[in-house]
């Protein structure tokens, strides 16, 4: 199995290779950071045009993982779109393929700093939601059982940095799920003082290998 | 023929000059279209290139910019500003001469822009700066000449690509200007003038007197160079003394690294305190100013430094040129070689110092090409499309323009004058719109066509985010590093490097041991720590591959029946090399099999260079996979790569069928870290990836990913885009050097020498030694990744999770 399963304030929890947290006993799966339109955001606002193909990317990963998990529920946990107007700029095909990934299930979008209002693509939209005993949000509170996004956090070992789940007793915070995001190091002290113990990382990638963070 | 004038006569006499021939040749010829100088430094090369100009403007009536002066560094044009004074004070001449670099104050660029000098000294980078702002007609009319130094050094990279561009839009701006360019000696000559004219203007060369052959000579001591490595700590004390019998010495080392490595243990010998430095291009400005300031001052004995110093500032009474490490290549060797000896017509006096014991042989053959005037050197391609892109996009900075007029323009430029139009119009419509399959940016084009047919900037605003990423210079992300609590930064580390780090972690940087405390706002903070040695080596670098030539040359010297050139213990050496096995031949691959420490071993001595062989030993161990012959990694150097592994390879002809190698290499090349290197290179200067945001990369955030992403996405969705294009044709010639290995094929003609030997041979002995070791597979880095994860797991005490 690739997978790597934990719990977290008593609810179980299994990190995907791909970035997806899956809840097995809620069948709901929660991604993080998505920043779908980027590419489009960047043209926008400096005349840069980066490969406009992350949406396409990014959605073929998130509909391999339902694919596999069959989620009765999927959670977007903020910044699904760099911005309010690349969710509104999403073309038709990609409009239509996430509305294929919506058919059938529950969808809840939580508000991030990037997408800070409602879309007009479906789904639930909400500042945040519990699930078992775990609350989701987008940016990390004091509070604990918390799940969250926002950091993009990196974790580096063996020379290698690769995007990583960072978990405690009290709290877990995804990696960036979109294919442009870059990541905020696992020793930074911004990521660092959300933690009152050394969290572990499990790393993304072919498999998702669990480490501690020194 | 133009008599010199009476006032520059006096001049001449005064000072107690005669005028150099080539100074007159100059002068006679100062009205063709394009003129090509090639001198030794010393020989009053600069001023054979100003002379016409000092002439014309000494009557005192040309309003506005009349000479422009280029030149690869900064520190040449503020050099030159000041040797330029001396005539034009003395002679009491009305012309102005101002310098412009990356360190004029903004008001004075301005300035200068309303009111150009007589004279102006610049770079590539700030002249296609110039060419960008809507006022270049105004700054440029007028102009007469253009001066380019050190041509040879610009010629062999992008930044002499993108200066010619600039020169064809000057030349339509300023119709009658003239190009003269001043050249050290190079191979071919004819190539460097091609450039330099407008396509299809003749350039004629001028060749100053060469002066005598240099005196040099290679450093044999009597220790033993080590058999492998590059930091030839061996050769300290000898080389302290010949620092002590010479009024000031260069020593030059191929990577910063070494230069550090070498400078941290010449101070723990130099126990006379000899005044020494250290020079390269990653200490901080300062740093650097301080010892060319000491440098000019006289005030030191030896200074310890990298290419950094390679072009032709006058440091005065430099007397000795050591080189440590092989030279990899004659050409450089003879430049860096010519820095010794100001003197016109006295003989330059260098030192080879070989870092080990194969190095002894690449010495003895740069000796002998030194000898014969036998330079090398890669013919160029056709002219770079990147930097092609970044010229449309800086003349789309200046105002709306003509694409067929820019094209014509274009093809003056002789590197780019057989672009076809089609090419053209590929790199204009990436500029305009990505060029991507899936038309995404209509509705944000980055330059839109108007109504009357001319193309600009979707949004002016952009004109400022280009502009600041002028520029072919491949900077790595460097973070700078300083003293904890300290201000002034020490100098530079690459990103890559200092991710390396943990606390605690010693390195040397400027010749301190430093250890690293923390990494602060995107800074490294260190600790002085004098009394450890350093752990690792400071920078990464890329090692220069030896060139085809001397590679021929080393494989001549091995076919000779003994070696009296060589020192004993080297000669001694190939003669076990020929006894237990054979010395490898020009038209044959030698392939020895030996077993060591359990694993059976395949040395191949193919001669094609550090970067070909790396290449090759990717593409014979990919095939060696399939062939289920589990090898487990391998390590190349400039003529030879070794494998290890499970099985023994019984037959090595298959893996080197051409069809077989050419096939794989195609399926290797797409994800290799090579072509991902190459590309953020391209795309940077393509314009694809802004290297200098407006709000730089100040709080660390995730605001930048990685170029790798990239280039992933796009070989996936849009695998013939224009980047990729472009990626692929340099990775061939530069990092990956395909081309090489081609040669090696046909050189070689399918005859392999195949010796099964029960131990390790002489020759690849040091292989054994050799550094930067890649293991195979990608399976292999995710098996160690685990294990390390495995390992760290447990030490933790959480393994049971």
């Amino acid at each position: 199995m690739n997978n790597f399963d934990f719990t977290l304030c008593g609810t179980r929890c299994s990190a995907l290779p791909s970035g997806a947290l899956w809840l097995p006993d809620y069948a709901t799966l929660c991604v993080s950071d998505l920043h779908l339109g980027k590419s489009e955001r960047i043209a926008r606002r400096s005349g840069v045009m980066l490969p406009p193909y992350e949406v396409q990317e990014t959605l073929g990963k998130l509909a391999r993982d339902i694919d596999s998990a069959a989620p009765a529920c999927i959670i977007c946990l903020g910044d699904s779109f760099d911005d309010l107007d690349a969710a509104t700029g999403l073309n038709d095909a990609m409009r239509l393929w996430l509305a294929r990934l919506q058919a059938g299930r529950k969808w809840v979008w939580i508000e991030g700093n990037h997408d800070p209002g409602p879309i007009d693509l479906g789904g639930t939209h909400l500042s945040e939601t519990v699930v078992g005993t775990l609350s989701f949000r987008h940016i990390a509170t004091t509070a604990s059982a918390e799940v969250s996004g926002h950091y993009h956090p990196k974790h580096r070992i063996a020379g290698r940095s690769r995007p990583a789940f960072l978990y405690d007793q009290e709290r877990l915070i995804l990696p960036a799920y979109g294919a442009y995001t870059g990541g905020l190091s696992s020793q930074a002290p911004d990521l660092r003082k959300l933690f009152r113990t050394s969290p572990m990382a499990v790393l993304t990638g072919r498999k998702a290998i669990p480490v501690p963070v020194a | 023929m133009s008599a010199l004038p009476p006032i520059f006569e006096n001049w001449f006499a005064t000072r107690g000059w005669d005028i150099h021939p080539h100074q007159k040749a100059m002068l006679d010829r100062a009205s063709e279209p394009a003129l090509m100088l090639i001198a030794p430094t010393g020989g009053g090369k600069t001023l054979a290139g100003f002379l016409p100009s000092l002439i014309a403007l000494s009557e005192g009536n040309h309003a506005g910019l009349h000479t422009l002066y280029v030149s690869p560094l900064k520190a040449l044009a503020a050099d030159i500003k000041r040797n330029l004074r001396t005539p034009v004070d003395e002679m009491n001449l009305p012309i102005r001469i101002e310098d412009r670099t990356g360190d004029t104050t903004y008001t004075q660029k301005r300035r200068q822009r309303a009111d150009p000098p007589h004279i102006l000294l610049t770079t590539p980078e700030s002249l296609a700066l110039l060419t960008s702002y809507e006022d270049a007609p105004h700054i440029f009319k007028g102009l007469q000449r253009i001066i380019i130094d050190e041509i040879h050094a610009l010629a062999e990279s992008k930044r002499g690509d993108q200066l010619m561009l600039a020169l064809s839009r000057l030349q339509t701006l300023a119709p009658g200007l003239r190009r003269v360019g001043l050249s050290a000696t190079v191979e071919d000559p004819a190539a460097i003038a091609r450039e330099l004219a407008q396509h299809p203007d003749p350039c004629a060369i001028i060749n100053a007197d060469p002066g005598p052959d240099p005196d040099i000579a290679m450093l044999v001591t009597e220790e033993r160079p080590p058999w492998t490595g590059g930091g030839a700590k061996y050769a300290i004390p000898a080389v302290l003394d010949a620092v002590k019998k010479h009024k000031t010495t260069l020593i030059f080392h191929n990577t910063r690294a070494q230069a550090e490595i070498f400078f941290h243990n010449l101070w723990l010998a130099n126990t006379d305190d000899l005044p020494i430095g250290i020079h390269h291009g990653s200490l901080s400005r300062e740093q650097r100013e301080n010892v060319e300031a000491a440098m000019v001052a006289g005030d030191l004995r030896a200074i310890v430094c990298t290419g950094s110093l390679d072009l032709g500032i006058d440091w005065g009474d430099v007397d000795l040129v050591i080189q440590v490490g092989a030279p990899k290549n004659v050409k450089r060797l003879v430049q860096r070689i010519g820095r010794a000896n100001h003197r016109y017509n006295a003989p330059s006096k260098a030192l080879l110092v070989p870092a080990n014991r194969f190095e002894v042989v690449e010495c003895v053959a740069a000796l002998e090409a030194v000898k014969a005037h036998d330079l090398d050197g890669d013919p160029k391609g056709a002219g770079p499309r990147d930097v092609l892109c970044q010229h449309i996009l800086i003349t789309a900075c200046a105002g709306p323009f003509d694409a067929d007029q820019l094209y014509q323009e274009v093809t003056t430029v002789g590197a780019y004058h057989s672009l076809t139009r089609a090419d053209f119009d590929d790199c204009l419509d990436f500029c305009a719109t990505g060029g991507y399959a899936l038309r995404a940016y209509d509705k944000w084009k980055r330059l839109l066509q108007r109504p009357d047919g001319k193309w600009q900037l979707r949004d002016p605003r952009a004109a400022q985010r280009i502009r600041m990423n002028i520029g072919t210079i491949q900077d790595t992300d460097t973070l700078k590093v300083r003293l904890k609590g300290n201000f002034k930064p020490l100098g530079e580390v690459e990103e890559a490097f200092a991710a390396t780090l943990t606390q605690g972690d010693t390195f040397l940087i400027g010749g301190q041991v430093v250890r690293y405390e923390n990494l602060k706002d995107m800074t490294v903070e260190v600790s002085r720590r004098a009394d450890k040695t350093p752990k690792i080596a400071t920078f990464m670098g890329t090692k220069f591959a030896n060139s085809t030539q001397l590679s021929q040359r080393i494989l001549r010297m091995f076919d000779q029946p003994d070696w009296p050139a060589l020192p004993g213990h080297t000669a001694e050496w190939l003669g076990l090399q020929r006894k237990y096995s054979k010395l490898p031949e020009a038209n044959r691959i030698l392939v020895e099999s030996f077993p060591h420490e359990g694993r059976h071993h395949i040395c191949v001595y193919g001669f094609a260079g550090r970067n070909a062989m790396q290449t090759l030993g990717m593409l014979l161990t990919q095939r060696m996979e399939e062939l289920d012959l589990h090898p487990m990694g391998f390590v190349a150097s400039d003529y030879a790569t070794l494998i290890w592994g499970l099985d023994p390879v019984t037959d090595p002809v298959p893996l080197f069928k051409p069809d077989n190698i050419r096939a794989d290499f195609e399926t290797w090349l797409s994800g290799n870290a090579v072509m991902k290197k190459t590309f953020r290179g391209a795309a940077t200067i393509a314009g694809l990836i802004e290297r200098n945001l407006p709000q730089a990369r100040k709080s660390g955030r995730q605001a930048t990913f990685s170029s790798d992403i990239l280039y992933d996405t796009l070989s996936k969705y849009d695998p013939d885009h224009l980047m990729l294009r472009i990626t692929r044709e340099e990775a061939l010639r530069g990092l990956v050097d395909f081309g090489r290995i081609e040669e090696m094929l046909t050189r070689t003609a399918g005859r392999i020498d195949h010796l099964i030997l029960d131990r390790v041979t002489p020759l690849s002995l040091p292989m054994f030694l050799e550094r930067g070791r890649v293991a195979v597979a990608g399976a292999a880095q995710d098996r160690i990744l685990e294990e390390e994860a495995a390992r760290l797991m447990e030490q933790a005490g959480v393994a049971a999770l």
